[in-house]
């Protein structure tokens, strides 16, 4: 978010009161308590001493091994010493633009992106350029044209940032076709690929696709996984598999941020995974956000104004949302504040203003009721704001109340649901 | 003293108010004061009971905290607060009235009309957008009566984009000022106690006139303390403020925004519990004028009533 204003407006998204659609939070209260204590027991138990110190900066054996074993669940074969373990996948981003970003440099990434990567990005003043994203993803169309382009003045993007799967904030997909085109487009002009895969294992129908991780070999493909979503936010592990000569950069620009990732909650991990019963817990997940996901689905056909367009995502945390232009996404936050509610505005996942009548709204951290309520108000005041403004140009392009039908949508991204 | 440091609340200045808060409480604590931060919430009043302040220091930024509202509530548990008293607070936060009140006294304010809500959606208030632009000619700013930050705010240069800029106010406020947008140095002057303190003068980093953001973000406008000004214009400046301090009855201290064009100054708004973080205006004009954090964060707290 740009304006420094509507940032301390967020604060308020903080409060007890307000709905919060607005954080990309996993729900944790499903986690179970037993299993928690069980792991903690032993660590005092057995190995106290060595979780309460200082660790490698690379990471702890443990925890690398079993990255190794979550990497295989999504098809990747990686060797533990490749892994990086990084304090959440925030640091790994952070990491990786540190090594490779100088001031001025080329980075290319989604339109939208996640909306935490940008402040990274911009920190490390990176030239940023945003690829249009449509159903399947990144146009590689477009992101040819634009390295064409940048070809033609000798100029070379130093890495390209992308979340393949279950995009954030867009909840799109990257196709099979276009992940191998960006692979191979990778290869031949010799550019690196930060994948970005937080939700893989989130899906809740369809059938996977391979990781441009597993497609590339790991050749220009640097990997980018975490716990967050799959474990626990609050444990703060991620990871990167790099390129040897990039890891020895990473782990020196590592070291000198935070000297290692806490011991303790590596430690932690390391044994919950180790147990094996991981799986069950995100099978659990995945009923839980698919329930959630769908109540949120239901309650924008049911409430939200004619004109809007959404996409039904297969699997991630966050739903996309496009409401008639004539509405702007920040302005309609701070009436959504009033009435308890709160989202993403979209123009905080683009660097050039980009994005004003969308919103990124997410399903995994409220229970399905407040869910439909929060969809209510936004729907309630997108309303109250469209009938405004017809009210005062009397067009008839915004037909209100909204129709009951759901009809086909022309809007190019994501899978056209409308209203 | 034992304080309670009332911060937070609901408005959308809330993550203002916790850093003026943050920064009150250290000052306070140095001070040698017994210091309870408070968050608006159900438990207010009780908690307020319980802890029995000898006085309120209300570090809380628009509606609720700015408005009267908790204001209303300390008056009537009998717990003296700092700054303005309940109607002074509703004169200040309701832009539109404020100027009616300027008016009334003499002072000089940009022309306005204000649209309700209601009045656009049921009375086909729209029809009389020429009028308005006749009374306050072009280029306008549109802004919500009672916002503090440039939430909300938009310059019009064409009457056709009035209902674009009338739904971004809107969005912010029930009601929103269309008011004559004049050109000149942007100044705010400080008001501490019943002295005005050195002029603050904004000044664009580019040179888009209309780029009101320019104010609130960081490297948008550079701040100079005291301003370059000619001293009959820091004279009259610093007169014209004082005189809307009083007008509006404000009381311990305030913030007066003015434009200073070539008719001499406009009042814009008066802030009736301006910031009081690191970047915040009063802490910088009472420090140029020899007044520490902590000295003005006293000040304050003596002249609560």
């Amino acid at each position: 978010m740009r304006s420094s204003a509507m940032r301390d407006m967020m604060a308020i998204t903080a409060r007890p009161e307000v709905i919060s659609l607005a954080g990309g939070l996993p729900d944790t209260s499903s986690f179970p308590a037993e299993a928690f204590s069980a792991e903690t027991d032993e660590i005092a138990r057995e190995s106290l001493a060595e979780a309460l110190q200082y660790g490698p900066t690379e990471g702890i054996a443990a925890i690398r091994e079993q990255i190794v074993k979550v990497m295989a669940a999504e098809g990747m074969a990686v060797d533990a010493t490749d892994v990086t373990v990084t304090t959440g996948g925030q640091q790994a981003i952070d990491l990786v633009t540190k090594t490779l970003i100088d001031p001025g440099d080329i980075l290319i990434c989604d339109a939208p992106t996640y909306p935490g990567a940008i402040p990274t990005f911009c920190s490390y003043e990176a030239d940023v350029r945003q690829i249009e994203c449509d159903a399947d993803g990144m146009r590689m169309d477009v992101l040819e044209a634009t390295l064409d382009s940048l070809a033609a003045k000798g100029q070379k993007p130093k890495f390209i940032y992308s979340i393949p799967t279950f995009q954030n904030p867009g909840g799109v997909t990257l196709s099979l076709e276009r992940r191998r085109q960006l692979v191979r487009l990778a290869s031949e002009r010799k550019i690196l690929i930060l994948e970005d895969n937080p939700y893989g294992l989130l899906r809740y129908e369809g059938e996977s696709l391979p990781t441009l991780y597993s497609l590339d070999g790991g050749n220009f493909v640097l990997y980018l996984g975490t716990f967050s979503k799959i474990l626990s936010a609050g444990l703060r592990i991620g990871w990167l598999v790099s390129p040897r000569p990039i890891q020895e950069k990473l782990v020196l620009g590592k070291g000198a941020s935070d000297l290692c990732t806490s011991t303790l909650t590596q430690m932690f991990a390391a044994q919950y995974f180790a147990r094996n019963h991981w799986h069950d817990y995100v099978e659990d997940l995945i009923g839980i956000y698919r329930s959630r996901r769908n109540a949120m689905i239901g309650a924008m056909s049911e409430y939200f104004p004619h004109g809007a367009t959404w996409n039904k995502p297969e699997g991630g945390l966050f739903i996309w949302a496009t409401l008639p232009d004539v509405l702007n996404s920040e302005d309609l936050l701070a009436k959504a504040i009033g009435k308890g509610v709160a989202f993403v505005p979209g123009t905080a996942a683009y660097v050039d203003g980009r994005g004003a009548s969308s919103m990124r709204l997410n399903f995994s951290g409220v229970k399905e009721d407040l869910i439909i309520e929060g969809i209510r108000r936004i729907g309630a005041v997108a309303g109250e704001q469209l009938r405004l403004y017809e009210t005062m140009t009397s067009t008839d392009e915004m037909r209100l109340p909204p129709q009951q039908d759901i009809e086909a949508a022309s809007d190019d991204f994501g899978d056209g649901q409308a209203r | 003293m034992k304080v309670a440091l009332l911060q937070g609340g609901r408005s959308l200045e809330r993550g203002v108010s916790l850093r003026s808060g943050a920064r009150v409480s250290e000052a306070l604590l140095s001070l040698g004061h017994e210091v309870e931060s408070l968050d608006l919430g159900p438990d207010l009043v009780s908690v307020l009971e319980q802890m029995q302040p000898d006085v309120a220091f209300i570090a809380l930024h628009g509606i609720e905290g700015e408005d009267g509202t908790v204001q209303a509530l300390l008056e009537l548990l009998g717990i003296p607060h700092t700054g303005p008293r309940v109607a002074a607070c509703q004169r200040s936060m309701d832009k539109s009235l404020s100027k009616y009140i300027l008016r009334e006294h003499g002072l000089p304010t940009p022309d306005w009309v204000t649209y309700s809500e209601a009045a656009i959606r049921d009375f086909g208030a729209a029809s009389s957008f020429q009028k308005a632009v006749a009374t306050v000619g072009l280029p306008l700013v549109a802004k919500p009566a009672s916002q503090g930050s440039s939430l909300g705010v938009k310059v019009v240069t064409r009457v056709e984009d009035i209902p674009d800029a009338l739904i971004t106010a809107l969005s912010y406020d029930s009601r929103a000022l269309l008011e004559t947008w004049v050109s000149g140095r942007e100044l705010a002057v400080s008001v501490l106690g019943d002295r005005a303190l050195p002029v603050v003068e904004a000044i664009p980093t580019d040179n888009n006139a209309y780029d009101f953001e320019a104010r609130y973000e960081i490297g948008g406008a550079s701040f100079e303390c005291p301003a370059a000004l000619e001293d009959a214009q820091t004279e009259e400046v610093s007169r014209v403020a004082l005189a809307a301090y009083v007008a509006l009855g404000c009381s311990g201290f305030a913030r007066v925004d003015l434009i200073l064009g070539e008719d001499g100054p406009m009042i814009l708004e008066i802030n009736a519990i301006p910031g009081l973080t690191e970047t915040s205006l009063l802490p910088q004009a009472a420090e140029a004028g020899g007044i520490s954090f902590e000295e003005m964060v006293e000040q304050i707290l003596d002249l609560a009533c």
